[in-house]
């Protein structure tokens, strides 16, 4: 598409676009309506009976089978890892150095990431038990981002053995 | 060559606008083709799906679908961009290689996420098309408007195809619409989309098929009469549709002579006509006899295009007339692209 005018190419600019209607499926409905009401919604596997939190597309992915009944879970839980980042990067938001942390909340069998505040980074470890800080109840949306992020809850760390199997 | 057999086919229900994930769909699909099959997910040796990102409007949305297979312990999968049948293809070379003895091949697509006449100009060239969004529709006009002009199809040819479309249709029942028409009532409509009426243009649905291939001793223990996949060819046009001649299908023609479709009676075959007048173009590039072949009796995807699933489903219905002892030989087709571009043929045989 490109037409020589003098030395230099002729640059055309052809955007591609297409709307989608994305459905949530009924698993992820119930995650995402209870976010909106400041509740965390995991569902259970029939098979394994694994706690999915999120609830992913609504199957379990060991057994190859629809998740089963919706459980609440949270809003407490263990970081089983985490990562220090120290690195800018481009549309940066937050002020570094901060934590990023697999989080397995209480119930679950799954962990999620989110952010750690309200500490400082080199206390972050994993077993450290947090809970989270959620946004004023009135931007409350269908969407995780209602919890700010976690800090320490001050309990004592989880034992090895309760997140091992999590890593 | 080792023996290979479609052994079970399931389809699940043919809707549009389903409020369930890709994924949560694809689950009660694959369990029931395991099912029908009498063997577990463990005894699968590969798993082979076909889909399109653009249709879900997700990167590596196929990844996901794994989730739907259960992976534990670890399996061998692998995915194309495609219709399930070139899944289906690529199992079939699999079970050739002597790396599988047990495949389980699925598509699936949710026509109902977006304007899907709009994604399909996606497939075509990216520099010089895709950026001028011409639609499916404009697309597969372009062809019949050359193929009615070269007279390889006439508008009854069309409409008849239709009619019988939409009566074997209700009788198939899974499928979005269906009627009783004539083909001279149906040619009594409007014209809607030169030179469309709105029966030649496919009814766009959401649907998973899946079906399980397995090698000879395999597939005996499985299916009661296991359905031969005896010979099996795809060939491809060029993308441009300007290189090409689209009042003939090229290469659906030498997809057929390959596999030797006419070099005996042919009782069923299911072809993948997405639009009325491809009907006709594959009778021809097939050389097939109508009087003496039944022309896909399942309805087939004018009235109800599965898209990513609908040309797997030929290959599962043209088995279903194998197991049934209703057909000793039956073709299956399956295209994909803008105007019959790439064509897989295939014969089944009972015996």
């Amino acid at each position: 598409m490109s037409e020589k005018t003098g030395d230099k190419p002729l640059r055309v600019r052809m955007p591609i676009g297409i709307d989608y209607k994305w459905c949530a499926g009924p698993a992820s409905t119930d995650y995402l309506t209870g976010l909106k009401d400041g509740r965390l919604f995991g569902r259970r596997c029939p098979v394994c009976e694994l706690v999915y939190f999120p609830p992913r597309n609504g199957v379990c992915a060991r057994d190859g089978v629809m998740l089963g009944e919706s459980v609440e879970v949270g809003p407490k839980g263990t970081i089983s890892t985490f990562c220090i980042v120290n690195v800018p990067f481009l549309g940066q938001t937050i002020k570094l150095p901060y934590v990023a942390a697999t989080i397995i909340l209480d119930g679950a069998h799954l962990g999620f990431s989110h952010l750690i505040q309200e500490c400082e980074a080199s206390e972050v470890r994993m077993g450290m038990r947090v809970e989270p800080v959620w946004r004023d109840k009135a931007e409350w949306d269908y969407s995780l981002e209602n919890i700010l992020y976690f800090k320490p809850s001050g309990e004592p760390d989880a034992p090895f053995d309760d997140y091992e199997r999590h890593l | 060559m080792r023996d290979v057999a479609i052994v079970a086919f399931s389809e699940g229900p043919v809707t549009f606008g389903s409020t369930s994930t890709p994924v949560e769909m694809i689950v009660p699909t694959v369990h029931d083709v395991l099912k029908q099959a009498g063997i577990e997910r463990t005894d699968v040796d590969f798993w082979c799906h076909g889909s399109c990102d653009y249709m879900t409007g997700q990167p590596f949305s196929f990844v996901s679908a794994v989730d739907a297979l259960g992976a534990w312990p670890p399996i061998i999968e692998s995915h194309v961009e495609m219709d399930g049948a070139w899944a289906l293809y690529e199992a079939w070379i699999k079970i050739q290689t002597g790396e599988a003895e047990v495949a389980l091949v699925f598509g699936n697509g949710k026509s109902s996420a977006g304007d899907m006449n709009r994604a399909l100009s996606l497939q075509q060239d990216p520099y010089t098309v895709a950026p001028l969004w011409p639609g499916m529709t404009a697309m597969e006009g372009l062809g019949a408007c050359a193929a009615l002009q070269a007279g390889t199809v006439t508008e009854r040819q069309m409409a008849e195809a239709a009619s019988r479309a939409r009566r074997d249709g209700a009788k198939n029942g899974n499928v979005l619409v269906s009627g009783n028409e004539s083909a001279d009532e149906l040619l009594s409509r409007p014209v809607t989309a030169a030179p469309f009426r709105d029966h030649d243009i496919p009814a766009m649905a959401d649907g998973v098929s899946a079906v399980i291939i397995a090698t000879g001793d395999v597939a005996k223990k499985i299916a009661k009469r296991p359905a031969w996949i005896r010979a099996i060819d795809h060939r491809i046009d060029h993308q441009n549709l300007g290189w090409r001649d689209l009042a003939r299908s090229t290469s659906a023609a030498i997809a057929a002579s390959e596999v030797g479709v006419h070099k005996d009676k042919v009782d069923v075959a299911e072809l993948h006509t997405t639009f009325s007048h491809h009907e006709q173009l594959l009778i021809n590039a097939l050389q097939l006899r109508p009087d003496a072949t039944s022309i896909t009796p399942s309805g087939g995807a004018l009235v109800g295009n599965t898209l990513m699933a609908a040309g797997l489903s030929r290959f599962g219905h043209a088995a279903r007339s194998i197991f049934s002892g209703s057909a000793d030989r039956a073709v299956a087709h399956a295209q994909q692209g803008a105007c019959l571009q790439q064509n897989i043929v295939a014969v089944l045989e009972g015996n």
